[in-house]
């Protein structure tokens, strides 16, 4: 088990590094000149674009710009804006002329809203989905599991800002619970942070949860008809403890790799939900820094959104491992 | 006669499938006296394993009536409630299933099952349990029982998994003991010591026994009494000796006739001819697990061997000792790790001369169901072959192939899920056999079937065998079929040939120790001789 956790994450950092190399080039094919973009078009002198060049290290090889970027990554770097240094400490991502901030705090300042977002959204689509799910497995054939059906194939068709908007109109326009949501910290105020983010928690988890709910069915269906539950039953095992712990392992395990690719994606690009419902997240960030073609935030967020999949992947393989053993021998 | 433990009367058992119902079985009745064992037996679809979970209760909750009347160490099964059956199961009729490498949940350690099962019906804390677990998995010869109770499932071999089934029942020492073909997922010295070892427990326990079986011989050994099932009716039941020795219903008899028997020589073809085939020093490494984590598996370890023009060599052995991997590398579908192998003088690690020759080497695979395409017709996986090497793969010459294999030519074009086991067999021999192959491998061709359909595709082979004038490797673990088929036989352990010869002075007078133990756990049809092999087996294994 240990030696499969050290493979496991060695190998994630492996592919964090790749991935970093081959963003790089990336954004170094580009045919946008990124010193041009800052220097603007109207006041541009060439000595002036040669400075922002300099300042921005664009001046020097590909090999070394990565170079540098490695080492800001681990020890921090300086960049300098004309007149001024700035420093940009570690693990520094780049630093975003437009915004005159370091790329990472920036993301800083987006993050704790996607994760509010995902967190609550993630508790309320696996408890409702993976409940809803198991209870229609096994009220299979009756009424309660044709509703079910025809329910998360309705939310598999609806898109999110459908949803969304619906939800809006309903409970903000017409039956005026609540003013429309806006984003409140919550070190600010724990009540009104969880005020705002009730409607998107709600609508996000609902277009989610379809998928868990037809997993956690199909698994516990195919669970239900293993042999070992036919052992668990033959030898008199209670009915809650067949279905409470040898069926409900087996049925909900692979729901692991899918829910940590979902939280993963719904943190770094759940920017649908975040524009109904207009919360300043990362989704938002990253089609704003891409319309501006602002190159350090995209390569930051790039290899942010790449950190979180890797990171939540490895996750899930290790809780994976840890309920089902035979994974760490195979 | 001592009260009976179990009486069933007048059970049937129909399953409803999508607007069809089936009728498993068909107004069985039947006794069992305490301590007495009784084996049912019948081929597959003829109800007796429905018939094992209707003593449990366990068609409850399911697609199935139950009609009749079962009563379980008096408990009516059919009318007891949900809890009443409940403490029934496990307690007082525990059961063995035919998996055992599915029987066990993977998720959880072994030792923790039997003390779940334990504890559900008996109110002890965790550690008195597992004293009992670790007691119980010494009892049926897991070795090192106190270190293996924390042991999972897939760490055990699946002897030691059916073993560790057979101590969670015995865990909880019940009356009866209902096991369904409880070895025949096993090898054959396995299946000798897991017999063994629940006759040695009826001993002590005096716990009853129903015996779930297709195979005649492992029903001899081991019950008093045989009900013999057919499409859901017992066509006979008596004493186990009256029964196999004589039986007196047709079916009975008819099945015992095709029962393969290792003590009965075969007429042998005198085989003299000139190698077709040379194997030599052929070795085979897989190499499995991951780029950082590899271990090299040796699947066969220097054969040589040669097979004679027109001869039938049969090749034996369990699990794991390398006879499909060997006869994979024969018609080259594995590429050997080192070795040679020449076919008719041509060096088959050449592709030019393999691409002349391949026609020449056919196999027919183990597993009837899935070498076959479900989604093309029998027709189509028939031809592709013939239109893959230029040969006429015309309809006229698939009806012609169907029609060799004792097929109707007419389903040419029906899929194979609408034929029964036997019938895919035919349909893959018919495949094989098209190209007029001068070597036909057959890789455990016979072994997913019924007794009585082995006995057709076993005399389809050699009828098929003297017409075309065929060389036949037969790759099989069954020792009584491989003597039925074979001229010479090589027995295989853990990769390498132990021992090769002709069949009847090999069968007769084993040199080996490998060959002997193999020999020796050979389930026979005759219960005295049964009892007097389970004697031997006793002095050999202390």
């Amino acid at each position: 088990m240990l030696g499969y956790a050290v493979r496991r994450v060695s190998g994630a950092v492996a592919v964090l590094l790749i991935m970093s190399a081959v963003v790089y080039v990336l954004f170094f094919l580009m045919p946008a000149n990124p010193a041009q973009l800052v220097c603007g078009i109207k006041a541009c002198t060439p000595d002036r674009l040669a400075l922002i060049s300099h300042s921005l290290g664009l001046d020097e090889p590909l090999y070394l710009q990565y170079w540098h970027f490695l080492v800001g990554l681990f020890a921090g770097r300086d960049y300098s804006t004309g007149p001024s240094i700035v420093h940009c400490a570690a693990p520094c991502l780049g630093y975003s002329f437009q915004y005159t901030e370091p790329v990472l705090q920036i993301i800083g300042e987006r993050l704790p809203v996607s994760g509010s977002l995902v967190i609550g959204a993630a508790i309320l689509w696996l408890s409702l989905g993976i409940g809803i799910g198991v209870l229609s497995a096994l009220r299979r054939g009756r009424w309660l599991d044709h509703v079910v059906n025809a329910i998360v194939l309705g939310g598999l068709a609806v898109p999110i800002f459908i949803t969304g908007l619906m939800a809006l109109m309903i409970v903000c326009v017409w039956l005026q619970w609540m003013p429309f949501p806006t984003w409140v910290p919550f070190d600010e105020d724990p009540v009104l942070w969880a005020q705002n983010l009730v409607l998107p928690w709600i609508v996000l988890a609902l277009t989610t949860m379809p998928v868990y709910v037809r997993m956690s069915r199909a698994g516990m269906l195919e669970t239900l008809a293993e042999d070992h539950i036919r052992t668990a039953r033959a030898y008199g095992l209670p009915e809650r403890q067949v279905i409470g712990r040898h069926a409900l392992r087996g049925a909900l395990s692979p729901l692991i790799t899918l829910a940590a690719l979902d939280i993963a994606g719904i943190l770094t690009s759940s920017v649908l939900t975040e524009t109904v419902f207009g919360l300043p997240g990362l989704g938002q960030m990253t089609v704003q820094a891409v319309r501006n073609v602002d190159l350090p935030v995209v390569v930051g967020l790039v290899l942010l959104i790449g950190f979180v999949i890797v990171v939540c992947n490895t996750i899930a393989d290790l809780l994976y491992a840890a309920v089902d053993k035979r994974v760490s021998v195979q | 006669m001592s009260e009976s433990v179990v009486s069933v009367r007048d059970l049937v058992i129909d399953f409803h499938t999508e607007g069809d119902t089936v009728r498993a079985v068909d107004g069985l009745s039947f006794d069992l006296a305490a301590g007495r064992a009784l084996g049912i037996v019948g081929e597959s679809g003829s109800g007796k394993s429905a018939t094992a979970l209707s003593l449990l209760g366990l068609h409850r909750g399911g697609n199935a009536d139950v009609t009749g009347s079962i009563d379980v160490l008096g408990t009516d099964v059919l009318a007891a409630s949900n809890e009443q059956v409940r403490q029934l199961r496990g307690n007082r009729i525990a059961m063995v299933f035919q998996d055992p490498l599915s029987a066990l949940d993977p998720f959880f350690k072994v030792g923790d099952q039997i003390v779940e099962a334990y504890r559900a019906h008996n109110k002890v804390d965790r550690r008195a349990a597992r004293k009992r677990a670790i007691e119980v998995l010494d009892r049926v010869g897991i070795p090192d029982a106190a270190r293996r109770v924390d042991a999972y499932p897939h760490e055990f071999s699946g002897g030691m998994r059916q073993r560790a089934l057979i101590a969670m029942a015995l865990a909880l020492s019940p009356e009866v003991l209902v096991a369904d073909e409880p070895t025949t997922a096993l090898d054959v010295t396995v299946q000798a010591q897991i017999l063994d070892l629940i006759h040695d427990l009826r001993a002590e326990t005096g716990m009853a026994l129903i015996l779930v079986t297709h195979d005649l011989a492992v029903a001899a050994g081991n019950v008093d009494d045989v009900l013999v099932m057919q499409r859901g009716k017992a066509v006979e039941h008596g004493p186990a000796a009256d029964v196999l020795g004589a039986p007196s219903a047709v079916y009975t008899r008819e099945l015992v006739a095709a029962v393969p028997r290792l003590e009965q020589p075969r007429e042998s073809k005198v085989v003299g001819g000139e190698p077709l085939v040379r194997v030599d020093d052929v070795h085979q490494v897989f190499t499995v697990g991951s780029f950082l984590n590899r271990t090299k598996v040796h699947a066969v370890e220097g054969v040589t061997l040669d097979v004679l023009r027109g001869e039938a060599l049969g090749i034996v052995g369990e699990s794991g000792s390398g006879k499909t991997t060997l006869a994979r590398m024969i018609v080259r579908l594995l590429r050997p790790t080192s070795g040679r192998i020449r076919f008719d003088g041509r060096d088959l690690a050449d592709d030019r001369a393999l691409r002349e020759v391949r026609r020449e080497l056919q196999m027919v695979f183990q597993d009837p169901v899935s070498s076959l395409n479900p989604r093309r017709t029998i027709g189509e996986s028939i031809a592709d072959p013939l239109r893959v090497q230029g040969e006429d793969a015309s309809r006229q010459r698939v009806r012609e192939l169907l029609a060799l294999v004792g097929l109707d030519p007419d389903r040419i074009d029906r899929y194979p899920h609408e034929f029964s086991g036997g019938q895919r067999q035919r349909i893959g021999i018919a495949r094989a056999i098209g190209l007029r192959p001068r070597l036909l491998v057959c890789d455990e061709p016979v072994s997913a079937l019924d007794v009585s359909t082995q006995a057709q595709i076993i005399r389809l082979l050699a009828s098929l065998r003297s017409e075309f004038d065929l060389t036949l490797i037969f790759v099989a673990h069954d020792l009584a079929v491989v003597r039925q088929v074979s001229d010479r036989v090589a027995v295989m352990s853990k990769g390498a040939v132990v021992e090769l010869g002709e069949t009847d002075a090999l069968y007769d007078n084993p040199t080996h120790p490998y060959t002997k133990s193999l020999l020796a756990a050979v389930p026979v049809l005759d219960p005295e001789l049964a009892r007097q092999r389970r004697l031997e087996r006793g002095l050999l294994t202390p």
